[in-house]
């Protein structure tokens, strides 16, 4: 149980002249519950598609529980385990709730490149995606087209569709985005009630989610990580204060 | 579309996951284009010849269906698929192999080999580059078929088709009794296999992949190949209407491979209905029925009547018949 449940090593990442990453050097503890935050443009979401397989890093290198997944397809990461959702809502909105969940699962299963047998007949992915919704409070809308919910209640979809795919790594990129704020609490709390042995990397903007949540911070400004810490530290940086938390909080 | 059960209890569970379980079950409509076409065989007895075209065509538009519909995949070169399966038909019976069993299996094993190695090149695009590159396809494939005039006859035409009887038994009669009952066999066969894949986990994950990729991809599904094995399986399907037509009209020619005669096909599914399995077996005997009747009453004008209607299904029919009906259906069903 040496290894890191996440580790970038020196990762880079250029457009042109344009550095989105440069020299990042992470590392998520297994069963962690880091935030990732910095102002807009600091290259967060690009350091969340770099690890997904979604962009090619220019230089540098990605363990996943030690595991050099720097080369692998975006597939295959998501069957090691390394999981994320999305900072705008990215479901399949014309589809039931309960379906979108019976997808992930059956992905999770393999059984989705089956073409023979019709999938009602994998009925134990159908009750496992059911009782995922209970506990999030969305089983009673299981069969309505995520289209006709909330936003807030799309974000919670976004976190049960991570959730069926049994994580190890979970990168949960701006959670509460978009959400207003009295539901921003039933995602908080869902967030607390995560598994303890997955280890989690969230992006936000919400400080109190991100201080009641989070007990490590990394901050990046410009593609570089800046400084990182437990909160305490981090709410104290004056460097910090310099470039992120002046210009929202104080 | 939401179900009349109302979940939330745990006594509900049962009644949600069954009602997710059940979609894919007979349901009592599905029978009625298979009542209607066997009801028309006897009453329309002079129309057998344009009812094989129908069921073939409907094959043709139901394979289209699988990618646009239910995968995403737009294509503008379809008819590719139908004319390599026209094409080794037609050139089997010109060449002495006459038994039109084993010519519809060559045929869709023909069309599923150019789907497969063209679908590996143009599946990497999507959008504007997806329909350039299907239309260069068949583009290129019609002008193979144009310059080996020795083998497909070009621009004449592949002429000489010889088809012996189905079974030794049935012959193909010029007033196409037969043709109208193989065909509709064919297309029934095709559409269970279609169907099938629909209610498939395979098939669901095409729905997926049409209403967000990026959100497969993040779910861990190999995208790319489950784009390939479908367009594979579409271009067979396409290929065996192809073959059909050969087999029962006993020519071959280069529109086969036309450009118009792909977008005619997106014409008709779209009058249809896109993505819903029957749009192909309303909008194809709509379109060309109709293209039978304007063309006899005003044999010059007729395309302007069906474009006008076109743009009458595009301006207040979206969705075609089947998304007019449905939504009918759900405001009466509402109220």
């Amino acid at each position: 149980m040496t290894a890191l449940a996440l580790e970038t090593k020196s990762l880079c990442k250029t457009f042109g002249a344009l550095a989105v990453a440069s020299d990042i050097n992470f590392k998520l503890e297994r069963g962690a519950r880091h935030a990732l935050i910095g102002p807009n443009g600091a290259g967060k979401t690009s350091f969340v598609n770099l690890v997904t397989g979604v962009l090619a890093p220019t230089s540098g290198q990605i363990l996943l529980g030690g595991e050099d997944i720097t080369s692998l397809t975006r597939a295959q990461r998501v069957k090691r385990g390394l999981v994320r959702t999305f900072q705008i809502s990215a479901l399949f909105k014309k589809l039931t709730v309960l379906e979108n969940v019976t997808l992930a699962i059956a992905e999770r299963e393999g059984v989705a490149n089956d073409l023979l047998r019709p999938a009602g007949h994998h009925r134990a992915l159908i009750e496992e995606a059911y009782d995922l919704l209970v506990p999030l409070g969305l089983a009673t809308e299981a069969l309505r087209p995520v289209t006709e919910l909330a936003y807030g209640r799309q974000r919670m979809i976004e976190i049960a569709m991570a959730l069926a795919l049994k994580p190890k790594v979970l990168l949960l990129d701006e959670p509460a985005a978009g959400v207003p704020p009295i539901e921003t609490g039933a995602i908080i709390d869902t967030i607390e009630k995560l598994p303890a042995d997955i280890a989690v990397l969230f992006i936000e903007h919400d400080m109190e989610l991100v201080f009641r949540v989070a007990q490590r911070i990394t901050v990046l400004v410009q593609g570089a990580v800046l400084v990182e810490g437990p909160p305490a530290q981090i709410a104290d940086d004056p460097k910090v204060r310099e470039v992120y938390l002046g210009e929202s909080k104080h | 579309m939401t179900d009349s059960v109302s979940p939330g209890s745990p006594v509900d569970r049962k009644a949600v996951i069954d009602a997710f379980a059940r979609r894919h079950r007979f349901k009592w409509y599905e029978a009625l284009p298979w009542v209607l076409a066997a009801g028309c065989y006897f009453i329309f007895d002079g129309y057998h010849a344009l009812g094989a075209q129908i069921f073939a065509t409907i094959l043709f538009a139901l394979s289209l269906d699988l990618l646009i519909g239910f995968a995403g995949i737009v294509t503008l070169g379809h008819a590719a698929f139908f004319g390599v399966g026209a094409y080794a038909a037609g050139i089997m019976a010109a060449n002495g192999w006459q038994e039109p069993l084993s010519q519809l299996v060559v045929a869709a094993a023909a069309a599923s080999v150019v789907g497969f190695a063209s679908g590996m090149i143009v599946l990497r695009t999507a959008g504007l580059t997806l329909l350039m590159q299907t239309l260069v396809v068949a583009a290129l494939l019609q002008e193979l078929a144009n310059k080996w005039s020795s083998v497909t006859g070009g621009s004449d035409g592949l002429l000489g088709m010889k088809i012996d009887p189905i079974f030794g038994v049935f012959r193909f009669d010029l007033f196409g009794h037969t043709a109208y009952v193989y065909c509709l066999l064919v297309l029934f066969i095709g559409w269970l296999i279609a169907r099938n894949i629909v209610y498939s986990p395979f098939g669901r994950s095409l729905t997926g992949i049409r209403e967000n990729t990026n959100r497969m991809h993040a779910i861990g599904a190999p995208v790319d190949q489950r784009k390939i094995v479908i367009y594979t399986i579409s271009a067979a399907l396409a290929g065996l209407s192809g073959a059909l037509i050969a087999q029962t009209t006993a020519l071959v020619g280069l529109n086969t491979l036309a450009l118009s005669k792909s977008g005619e096909l997106i014409i008709m599914l779209v009058i249809g209905g896109v993505g819903q399995l029957y749009g192909a077996f309303i909008g194809v005997p709509l379109y060309m029925i109709a293209q039978d009747r304007f063309s006899q009453i005003d044999p010059i004008f007729w395309y302007f009547w069906i474009g006008l209607f076109m743009i009458f299904v595009v301006v207040f029919a979206r969705g075609g018949v089947l998304g007019v009906c449905g939504r009918f259906l759900d405001r009466w069903r509402s109220r």
